[in-house]
């Protein structure tokens, strides 16, 4: 990470088990923190999509809601940027075999529409080799 | 309508007028429930015009564009039309970064669509 940390101004760490009620609560927290910090509705909205996208698919998709199983979520914030990271316990995924939902005979049926909006919507998407984690930046706008 | 409870139902003349109940279509239950909801109006009371307005929605996933999508295809199988309106514009970007506004027949307003609907 090229920031030290105490260029964060808020910081948080949790695992929660899979359940949606968490992912929410979790989700909740950082939109109220974005909005006190007076980000722009569309930025906010933009984190809203890929944060709740990063979230069903740890929840849903990597550990297939097993309460035994856990997602683990780091976010930060800086006056310039936020920094999200989920990771969930299951076997993960390939990223290219992911097919492209803008071809036209893929519109119909394609699953990685989520994956897509994610990095349309951040400034920084990347998975991890095994594909259960995944890192997301968004860098605030000014104007 | 009874037995709905993310839909609001309204008909003009044999159009039907959907709204939906939640700003923020979010919860995976929800969403499974909003698609059920969609999918019997088609398969269960055979309406065949369709009209999504989607004023009150501030909010969307992609698990919800996935139900409208098999809401779209089974509107196809029943011989059916299906029409989008009143999107606000964060969200028709959503429809539009995932190419979904070359597959839904997407209108500006209601009026539009149901003069379409007509046509």
């Amino acid at each position: 990470m090229s920031m030290s940390l105490d260029e964060w101004i808020w910081q948080h760490e949790e695992s929660f088990p899979s359940r949606t009620t968490d992912a929410k609560r979790l989700l909740e927290s950082v939109l109220a923190r974005l909005e006190s910090e007076n980000w722009f509705p569309h930025d906010i909205f933009g984190v809203h999509l890929a944060l709740e996208e990063a979230l069903v698919n740890a929840v849903k998709h990597g550990n297939k809601f097993d309460e035994a199983k856990r997602v683990h979520f780091i976010v930060r914030l800086s006056p310039e940027k936020l920094y999200v990271q989920v990771r969930d316990e299951g076997p993960g995924f390939k990223l290219e075999e992911v097919p492209d939902c803008t071809e036209d005979e893929n519109l119909e049926k394609c699953s990685g529409r989520g994956i897509m909006l994610m990095k349309n919507f951040m400034t920084f998407v990347e998975y991890n080799d095994s594909g259960n984690m995944v890192t997301m930046e968004k860098a605030r706008k000014r104007s | 309508m009874s037995g709905n409870r993310r839909l609001e139902l309204s008909e003009v003349g044999d159009v039907t007028v959907v709204r939906f109940v939640d700003r923020k279509i979010l919860d995976v239950t929800n969403i499974h429930e909003l698609g059920k909801e969609l999918f019997a109006l088609v398969e269960e009371q055979n309406r065949k015009k369709l009209l999504l307005n989607f004023g009150t929605v501030e909010f969307l996933s992609s698990e919800t564009l996935g139900e409208l999508i098999k809401l779209e295809k089974k509107v196809k199988q029943h011989q059916g039309r299906l029409m989008l309106t009143n999107i606000k514009p964060e969200i028709y970007e959503v429809f539009a970064i995932t190419r979904l506004n070359k597959l839904f027949d997407i209108r500006d307003e209601e009026a539009e669509a149901l003069a379409a609907f007509s046509a």
